[in-house]
């Protein structure tokens, strides 16, 4: 049983009760919410004859089926327009908060909160979408729910947990060269497998993890679910308070921020603290990553063979085959010069003003492949109008690719962003099911933005480090 | 003011039915249903697109999957592999299984979210090793209209004339066997503790917490 850590800490505060079932009733510091699993659950209030009990702790924004090109009303998806007008009468009923397109601070939800500072150290925050994890880069406690769950939010501003166990994941080392937070994640999940985080929560630690800034540490977070677990958190530092202290949370309410820094401060893990299971990662012994196969965890440094099935693990071969079938690979080979057809920069785990400005250093003064079609999506209208003012949208365009408005877009195709037939995709998002991307037979290849970037430039997955004249600093 | 939100809860000691085998490990959500079904605002007629992709081709004519078989057609449990239901938090998932006709799920393991999801809706996710799961499946096979009988509170899964030893979370087999595994009444009726709760913590201001009702 794990003890002072971050987690025990944030629980323990948290908790209201033990149900009956052995469970804990916990409270929930800040509820986001979206309009694909959020109509649902108002409806369940409504005939239950129940309201919303902390809207103040709610807030609401439209990502998933937003469409990026033309945002004008009515959407030209008649289900789309549906669903955004469901939740704009459920958030005006309700008295939410709404960071809807017309405010400018719409977005991916795990961007927008960090961004306005509402997601902060030692609050337990629940959403809808299973990447919620997100937010434990800054020290809280997230983790995705259902609607069903959804609707005890709502209705009780609590949630009913079982506690999990604690591995810590001590990421020693430095970063080489082209290398980044998401080939960190790749890797563990890799190492770990896509089921080896169930019942855990991953806390990251380490001399790699405390030198990434909070967009890296959310890029590890939000793929904490890949690897099977359903939070994932960095203890709270100077980099999340320096954050924090920029955001319009704490610039209105500048009184606030040395108020609540000593309850930040106390729920960091004890240097003592005990946990389940300790892992040790060394990161100068990454590359780039990147996927040959259809889960998180087939991933593969760039320069590396791609596994055969009967090398694999017993229980990886069935889903190995199956994989390697789908994207059409061959064991032995590299994923380099894997032709590819879109490439898609986008989604709550690469797709804020760093990742974006790594990429467009990559892209600049050189042209998207005649055979490829290349699209950024910034995920939050912020990170788009910040991105536009740096000149990075005219490097983009220039090169030759779409840049589109603020939403999920192509990491899950709810909207028109979709790979059509077979085409296949170098993508900064963090799945490559079947089917992921909208179209059943396309082909995902997950890897950091700027490999994205090089992919699209040269038509087949690069090794970004191998680009001539690139500025990789 | 709003109501007390109490419903009726049924108490799910045990699930009798056939079953129907779906194999694989690390079967995610978008496969059990794709996220264009999900542009929709109720749960309301989602089973018929459960496993859609795996069961339809562009033309939307059967492929071959269990689901689509005439033998399994009346199946009320659905015997998987590991990893079961991985990927997005999507409630999508479990009702659409569950509005094809799944009460139960037998399977080596599950991706958190999902089987917390299956709770949510009264659907045990009982778990056993890799070995007993596939001699459950090669079963189901050989035996479409096979009788299977789930005892939640025992921990055992009857079928063939054969009683196994099975898993049920603690949690959930309290939950579903004393009938509280909807939670919304009985968190609600906590309110109290709960403003407590958030008076207490440093960052919830005033204006947040409800009066008493």
């Amino acid at each position: 049983m794990s003890e002072g850590t971050l987690y025990d800490k944030v629980w323990n505060r948290h908790k209201v009760t033990q149900l009956p079932t052995g469970q804990d009733q916990l409270f929930v510091g800040l509820h986001l919410i979206h309009e694909v699993t959020s109509p649902q659950a108002f409806g369940m209030l409504q005939e239950r004859d129940l309201t919303v009990a902390y809207p103040e702790l709610t807030h609401a924004t439209v990502d998933h089926i937003v469409p990026t090109a033309d945002q004008s009303r009515p959407y030209g998806d008649d289900a789309a327009e549906r669903m955004m007008a469901e939740l704009e009468e459920n958030v005006r009923n309700a008295g939410i908060d709404f960071s809807d397109p017309t405010t400018g601070d719409q977005g991916i939800v795990h961007v927008i909160g960090p961004e306005q500072g509402i997601t902060q150290p030692g609050k337990t925050i629940v959403c809808g979408d299973s990447h919620t994890s997100t937010h434990g880069a800054f020290g809280a406690l997230a983790f995705g729910i259902g609607t069903s769950q959804i609707r005890d939010v709502l209705a009780t501003g609590t949630i009913a947990m079982e506690k999990q166990k604690v591995r810590k994941i001590q990421v020693d080392g430095e970063l080489g060269e082209g290398v980044e937070a998401k080939d960190i994640i790749l890797e563990i999940i890799r190492r770990l497998g896509t089921e080896g985080g169930v019942g855990y929560v991953y806390e990251y630690a380490g001399e790699a993890i405390e030198n990434l800034g909070m967009e890296g540490r959310m890029s590890i977070c939000n793929m904490s679910i890949e690897g099977g677990a359903r939070a994932g958190y960095v203890n709270p530092d100077e980099t999340t308070y320096e954050w924090l202290e920029e955001t319009d949370y704490f610039q209105e309410n500048p009184e606030k921020f040395e108020e609540l820094k000593p309850y930040w401060e106390s729920i960091r893990s004890d240097e003592t603290a005990a946990y389940d299971d300790v892992v040790h990662i060394d990161a100068n012994e990454l590359e780039p990553v990147v996927t040959w196969g259809t889960t998180p965890g087939q991933g593969i440094g760039i320069s590396d063979p791609i596994p055969a099935p009967e090398e694999l693990a017993e229980d990886k071969q069935d889903t190995a085959r199956r994989a390697q079938e789908h994207m059409r690979v061959e064991p032995g080979d590299t994923m380099e010069g894997y032709e590819i057809d879109v490439a898609f920069l986008g989604s709550c785990t690469n797709a804020r003003l760093p990742d974006l400005r790594r990429a467009a250093a990559i892209v600049e003064g050189q042209q998207v492949h005649d055979d490829v079609r290349a699209m950024v999506v910034p995920g939050s209208q912020r990170v788009q109008e910040a991105a536009k003012q740096e000149g990075l949208k005219d490097i983009f365009e220039e090169a030759g690719f779409e840049w589109r408005n603020a939403g999920c877009s192509m990491c899950l195709g709810m909207n028109e962003d979709q790979l059509e037939g077979d085409e296949a995709c170098a993508s900064s998002s963090n799945r490559n099911f079947v089917g992921r991307q909208g179209s059943k037979d396309g082909r995902t290849v997950l890897m950091n933005p700027r490999m994205v970037a090089a992919a699209a430039i040269n038509g087949t997955v690069s090794d970004v480090r191998d680009l001539k004249e690139v500025n990789l600093a | 003011m709003s109501g007390t939100g109490e419903v009726d809860i049924p108490e799910v000691n045990y699930v009798s039915g056939s079953a129907v085998p779906i194999r694989g490990n690390d079967i995610d959500t978008d496969q059990i249903i794709p996220a264009r079904f999900m542009k929709v605002v109720t749960f309301d007629g989602l089973g018929e697109f459960a496993f859609f992709d795996l069961r339809f081709d562009e033309n939307d004519d059967p492929k071959d999957h269990p689901m689509n078989e005439e033998r399994f057609q009346d199946a009320s449990i659905m015997v998987v592999n590991n990893n079961f239901g991985c990927g997005s938090s999507r409630e999508h998932a479990p009702q659409a299984l569950m509005r094809w006709g799944i009460d139960a799920v037998i399977g080596e393991g599950f991706a958190e979210i999902f089987a917390g999801n299956c709770l949510a809706l009264g659907i045990p996710t009982v778990t056993a090793d890799s070995e007993t799961i596939q001699d459950l499946q090669d079963w189901v096979d050989e035996n479409p209209d096979g009788e299977i009988d789930v005892d939640v509170a025992a921990e055992t899964v009857t079928y063939g004339g054969q009683t196994i030893d099975v898993t049920v979370d603690d949690a959930q087999r309290k939950a579903l066997v004393e009938g509280v595994w909807d939670t919304t009444a009985l968190m609600k009726s906590n309110a109290g503790e709960v403003r407590k709760k958030a008076q207490e913590l440093p960052y919830v201001r005033d204006t947040a917490i409800p009066e008493a009702e």
